[in-house]
C-alpha cells in the first residue's frame, strides 16, 4: 500500500515539488492535488505578458491535464480544500468531500493585499494574482478608458503597462518617492520614471489613497490630500500577503507566514510547506527562482533521502516591460560598511551601482545596460573575492581579460531573427518561443530544447538575458551546480570526498556519494575517472569505457568517423628523419591530408580506426610517440628559435620549451593545457596566451599563467620572474599540479583563475616554499605511471578489441 | 558469408559476451551500414545501426550507461533497446535482435523496430 501524499495549491512551487518528487521517487506516492483555480498549473510570471496581450492563457500552462493523468496524479481544480484534521490526517474540500493523507504538502501561495479603504469592495477594483484578474482587466480595458493602478512596484508597474498596451489611459499612484524602491535606488527609479512617462503612462507620487467611491462599480478614487481622479478599474497592487488562512486554523505555527524549517517541514513534521505561503529563516519570498530551490529540498526529503538543506535565497528582480532594461539583486542600498561603484550618463539613459562589503560584491542595480546582470548575480552567490578584477568589474565580464568570439551581446536590442547561437545557428525568436512554449527556466533546460549555448557555450551570457527578459526575475540559476542529473553534489564536493574518505573506483565514488544511476552517465564518468587517477595516481585504475571516444582510441575522432594522428615534435624542434617517418606514414595510411597544427605539429588526418594501431606502430618504431593531441592533456609546448639563431634571444627557449614538454607530456588534466617559450619579450611563441607561458629575459625567466585563445581570449597573468631553468621546471610542475588537483574537469586555467583568483595561485606557489615543493613532488609522482606512451602499448596489441571489428559480414 | 547459421537462418553468431567490453561495444561491419553492438552492465546486449539519427555519428564510440548510449558527436542520448532518443531531442536509430546461448552472442539482420533510418 503506498503513502497518500496530498498537495493544497496547484501554482508553481507545489507542482515543482511533485516534477522533482517524481524525477526521486516516480512510484513513492498516491498523490493528490487541489487547486482552487479552474485551471491546471500555469506560469503566473507570465501573466504580464498574457495581460499585455503578447500571450494567450494557453501559451502559459505549464503541466497539462493529460500530464497529472499520465503521472497517475488525481488532479481537482476548482476544488477550494477548508480544513486540515492534523489528528485524524485528512483535509476536507468546501465540497464536503474527506481526504486522508500521510504526508501533506502545502503551498497555498500568497493573496494581493487590498488595501481596506472605503469602497475597496466596489466592482471594478480588484488585484493582480490570477487568471480571473487577467480576464476581468482585458474585458475593462473594452468597455471603459480610465485605469488607476495603486503601487508603483515590480507588480503594479508591469500591470500598468499592460492596461496601456490594452488601450487605457492609465495613472500609477504611489505612496513613496521612488518607484519600485525595494529594487531601485533613487537615481535608477528616476530614469524609470522618465522612460515610463515617455511611454505613455501618468504618475502621482507621494500620495496616499483615501477612499474609492462609486456607486456599483468604482467612479473615483480620493486621496488624503483632497485631490481626486476619475477611474473605471482600480487595480490594487502593493504587495502581496502569504496565504495562510488554513494553516493557522489547522494550528500550524505561523508569523508573517508558515514557518518551515531548512528541511521544508512546518512544526507538524508531516506537513511540508514550499511556496510564497512559507516564511523561512524569517524572510518570504515573491519570486520563482528561491521557490524552485525550496521545492527541490521539499522532493528531497518527501522522497526519503534527508540530505537536501534550504539555506535561503538571494534574489535578483527584471521588470518585464519591454523596451525597459533593469536589473537589481542584492544588498543595493549598501551600509556604512559598504562601498559604492557607480557609473552614470543620465543622456544615454545609463546608470550601473554596485555595493561591495569586504571585497566582495553585495548588491548591483543596473539601469539600461543590464547585460552582465546574470554575472554579477553569480559573484554575489558564489561570494567572489574581486580584488583582482575592482578595476574593471563595473565595465563587465567582456572587459576582463581581453577579447574573443565577439557576437551579439545585448539581447533586447536583438531582432527575432538575430542570431544567438553562432554554432548550432539558433536565432532570439526560437529560444523565447522554447522558454514560454516549453515552460524553460534556466540555461540547461534551454540548451537541452534547443541547442543554443550547448556546443561553444560563448552565447551562454546572451541566453542568460534571454530568460531575464522573458521570465523577469524569475529565472532560475542553481545555487550550487551539480556535477549531473545523478546527483545533488558539486564538482567541489565530490573531489573533496575523493580525497578525504580515499575513494579509489568509481564504484566506491557511486556507493560513497549515493549516486542515483548505477553506472553514471556520460557527463559525471569523464569527470570522475579524471578525478581518481589524477587524486590517487598510484592506486586508481583508469577506466577506458569512462574516457570519450578521443581519450579512448588516442586520436581526435572526425566527422565522418576516421581520426586524426598527431606525433609528439618536442619543443617544435623537428629533424629531416623524422619529417621522413611522419612523410612515409602519411603515404603508407593514405591520409586524407596533412596538416600543419598551430602547436608546430603535424597533423595526418582520415586514418581508418582500424589502421590507427599499424600507424602508431610504424611511428614508434621510427622515434615518435604520441602526442596528446586528443586529450584533456598536456598538449604541445610551443618555441621560438631563442639565443641559439635569434640575434635578440636572451636564453635557449628551444631547450626550456623542450625540457618541459618532457617534464610534462602524458599527464592527464581537467581540460587541454598548452606552454609556450619565447626567446625574449619579443614573444614570438605568443606565450601570453597560454595556460603556461614562459618569456625569457636577460636575468632569467618570467612566467605567465592562465592565458587562452579560444572562444573568449584571455591574456596570461604574471606569476613571478625566476633565475634558474631549475626553478621554471619546479614553478611550471607546482601550477599544474595546483589545477591537476583542484580545477573542476572540463575548466580551463583561464576561467579556473577567473573563478578563484591570481592571489590564491601566487599563496600556493610564491608564498609556500614547502608547499610548492611537495607540489612539484606530487606532479613527478603522478608522471611515473602517466609518462607510458599509449601508442606504442596499443601498437603491441593493447586492447586491441578497441580497434578491430567484431565480424564482418561479407564485406 | 562466413556467419554460423543456428536454429534459424535469420541468426548469426557473432562472437562472445566476453569479446564485448562492460559499458561498451563493438561492431559488426557490413556493406548496408555498420551493426553497434553494446554491452551494459547487466550483460544485457543490444544492436543499433551503428549512425546516430542526428548527424550520423558513429554510436559504438558512445559513453554507454543504464539502457543509454550517449553519441560522441553531439551528446545525443539513445535508448539501446527501443532506438528512441531521448527527450527532448527527436529521432530514432534502427534496433536489431540479439539472443544470447551461454557465452555465444547471436544477431539477426531483421530489423526490431519501426524505425525508418535516415539516409544521409
Amino acid at each position: 500500500m503506498k503513502e497518500k501524499l496530498i498537495l493544497i495549491g496547484n501554482g508553481m512551487a507545489g507542482m515543482r515539488t511533485l516534477e522533482e518528487l517524481l524525477k526521486l521517487e516516480p512510484e513513492m506516492y498516491d498523490i493528490t492535488v487541489f487547486g482552487a483555480e479552474p485551471y491546471p498549473n500555469y506560469n503566473r510570471i507570465l501573466l504580464s505578458p498574457v495581460l499585455a496581450g503578447e500571450k494567450t492563457i494557453d501559451d502559459i500552462i505549464l503541466n497539462s491535464r493529460e500530464w497529472y493523468a499520465e503521472n497517475n496524479i488525481e488532479l481537482h481544480t476548482g476544488s477550494v480544500v477548508c480544513e486540515i484534521d492534523r489528528v485524524k490526517h485528512s483535509v476536507k474540500t468546501e465540497a464536503g468531500d474527506e481526504f486522508k493523507y500521510d504526508r501533506l504538502l502545502i503551498a497555498t501561495g500568497s493573496n494581493p493585499f487590498i488595501i481596506p479603504v472605503p469602497g475597496h469592495d466596489l466592482d471594478g477594483v480588484i488585484g493582480f494574482r490570477d487568471i480571473a484578474d487577467v480576464d476581468t482587466m482585458i474585458q475593462s480595458s473594452k468597455d471603459h478608458k480610465k485605469a488607476i493602478v495603486i503601487g508603483g512596484g515590480l507588480l503594479g508597474l508591469e500591470a500598468a503597462n499592460g492596461l496601456m498596451i490594452q488601450g487605457m489611459d492609465v495613472t500609477v499612484v504611489h505612496l513613496l518617492e521612488n518607484l519600485m524602491e525595494r529594487q531601485l535606488d533613487a537615481p535608477a527609479s528616476d530614469l524609470l520614471k522618465t522612460s515610463l512617462i515617455e511611454k505613455g503612462l501618468n504618475f502621482l507620487m507621494e500620495v496616499q489613497t483615501a477612499e474609492i467611491v462609486g456607486d456599483q462599480r468604482v467612479e473615483k478614487v480620493k486621496f488624503a490630500d483632497g485631490s481626486e481622479l476619475d477611474a473605471d478599474l482600480v487595480v490594487m497592487a502593493v504587495g502581496i500577503r502569504p496565504n495562510i488562512e488554513l494553516a493557522k486554523k489547522a494550528g500550524l505555527y505561523c508569523e508573517r507566514g508558515l514557518v518551515v524549517s531548512d528541511t521544508m517541514q512546518t512544526f507538524d513534521p508531516r506537513i511540508y510547506a514550499v511556496g510564497e505561503c512559507v516564511q523561512h529563516r524569517g524572510n518570504t519570498y515573491g519570486l520563482v527562482a528561491p521557490l524552485f530551490e525550496q521545492a527541490k529540498v521539499c522532493a528531497n526529503h518527501l522522497a526519503t533521502l534527508g540530505y537536501g538543506r534550504y539555506e535561503g535565497s538571494v534574489t535578483s528582480t527584471k521588470l518585464k516591460v519591454t523596451g525597459i532594461d533593469l536589473f537589481s539583486a542584492g544588498n543595493f542600498k549598501g551600509d556604512e560598511d559598504t562601498e559604492d561603484i557607480v557609473f552614470q550618463d543620465p543622456k544615454a539613459g545609463i546608470y550601473k551601482h554596485l555595493v561591495l562589503r569586504d571585497n566582495k560584491l553585495e548588491g548591483a542595480v543596473l539601469y539600461g545596460d543590464t547585460v552582465d546582470g546574470a554575472w554579477f548575480f553569480q559573484l554575489m552567490r558564489e561570494a567572489t573575492d574581486i580584488t583582482d578584477i575592482r578595476q574593471q568589474l563595473l565595465f563587465g565580464q567582456a572587459h576582463l581579460g581581453n577579447s574573443g568570439h565577439g557576437g551579439q551581446n545585448v539581447a533586447m536590442a536583438m531582432s527575432d531573427d538575430a542570431q544567438v547561437c553562432d554554432c548550432n545557428g539558433i536565432t532570439k525568436g526560437e529560444i523565447v518561443v522554447a522558454i514560454t512554449s516549453k515552460g524553460l527556466f534556466t540555461l540547461d533546460d534551454v540548451k537541452a530544447h534547443t541547442k543554443a549555448a550547448a556546443s561553444c557555450g560563448s552565447c551562454a551570457g546572451l541566453v542568460e538575458q534571454l530568460l531575464e527578459s522573458t521570465l523577469g526575475g524569475n529565472y532560475t540559476t542553481p545555487e550550487c551546480k551539480p556535477v549531473c542529473k545523478c546527483t545533488d553534489f558539486t564538482h567541489d564536493q565530490v573531489r573533496a570526498a575523493i580525497r578525504d574518505h580515499k575513494l579509489t573506483s568509481m564504484k566506491m565514488v557511486f556507493d560513497y556519494m549515493e549516486w542515483r544511476n548505477s553506472d553514471g552517465c556520460h557527463v559525471c564518468r569523464p569527470a570522475l575517472n579524471y578525478y581518481l587517477i589524477s587524486s590517487w595516481p598510484e592506486e586508481a585504475v583508469d577506466d577506458p569505457q569512462s574516457r570519450f571516444i578521443n581519450e579512448r582510441a588516442h586520436g581526435n575522432i572526425q566527422k565522418d568517423g576516421t581520426f586524426s594522428v598527431i606525433p609528439r615534435i618536442w619543443g617544435g624542434k623537428t629533424t629531416p628523419d623524422e619529417l621522413r617517418a611522419i612523410a612515409d606514414a602519411a603515404d603508407k595510411f593514405d591520409a586524407g591530408e596533412v596538416h600543419i597544427t598551430g602547436g608546430q605539429r603535424i597533423n595526418l588526418l582520415g586514418i581508418k580506426k582500424e589502421e590507427l594501431p599499424e600507424i602508431w606502430d610504424f611511428l614508434s618504431e621510427r622515434g615518435l610517440i604520441s602526442g596528446h593531441a586528443y586529450g584533456k592533456a598536456l598538449r604541445t609546448v610551443k618555441t621560438c628559435v631563442g639565443s641559439t639563431w635569434c640575434r635578440f634571444g636572451t636564453q635557449d627557449s628551444t631547450q626550456m620549451g623542450i625540457d618541459l614538454e618532457k617534464l610534462s607530456w602524458g599527464s592527464w588534466m581537467p581540460h587541454k593545457f598548452k606552454m609556450a617559450v619565447s626567446g625574449c619579450p619579443r614573444n614570438c611563441a605568443e606565450a601570453t596566451i597560454k595556460d603556461f607561458g614562459v618569456v625569457a629575459i636577460e636575468s632569467g625567466w618570467e612566467l605567465h599563467i592562465g592565458g587562452n585563445g579560444g572562444v573568449k581570449v584571455r591574456a596570461t597573468d604574471m606569476l613571478c620572474r625566476v633565475r634558474t631553468a631549475e626553478e621554471v621546471e619546479e614553478y611550471a610542475a607546482a601550477f599544474i599540479q595546483v589545477y591537476r588537483e583542484e580545477a573542476h574537469y572540463l575548466e580551463r586555467t583561464a576561467p579556473w583563475l577567473g573563478r578563484i583568483g591570481l592571489s590564491y595561485v601566487k599563496e600556493r606557489i610564491l608564498d609556500d616554499e614547502v608547499g610548492r615543493k611537495a607540489l612539484h613532488k606530487r606532479f613527478l609522482v603522478s608522471q611515473k605511471i602517466a609518462q607510458n606512451d599509449p601508442w606504442k602499448a596499443r601498437a603491441k596489441g593493447e586492447y586491441a578489441h578497441e580497434f578491430t571489428p567484431l565480424k564482418s559480414l561479407g564485406v | 558469408m562466413n556467419a554460423v547459421v543456428s536454429e534459424s537462418n535469420d541468426w548469426l553468431e557473432i562472437g562472445k559476451i566476453e569479446d564485448i567490453p562492460k559499458l561498451g561495444s563493438r561492431v559488426v561491419k557490413r556493406a548496408e551500414g555498420d551493426i553497434a553492438i553494446f554491452r551494459n552492465s547487466d550483460n544485457e546486449v543490444f544492436a543499433l545501426l551503428n549512425r546516430c539519427p542526428h548527424k550520423g555519428g558513429p554510436l559504438s564510440e558512445g559513453i554507454v550507461y543504464g539502457k543509454t548510449v550517449t553519441c560522441p558527436m553531439h551528446n545525443w542520448c539513445l535508448g539501446l533497446n527501443n532506438g528512441e532518443a531521448v527527450a527532448p531531442d527527436e529521432g530514432c536509430a534502427p534496433t536489431y535482435p540479439i539472443k544470447i546461448e551461454g557465452e555465444k552472442v547471436f544477431l539477426s539482420l531483421q530489423q526490431q523496430n519501426d524505425c525508418e533510418a535516415e539516409t544521409e
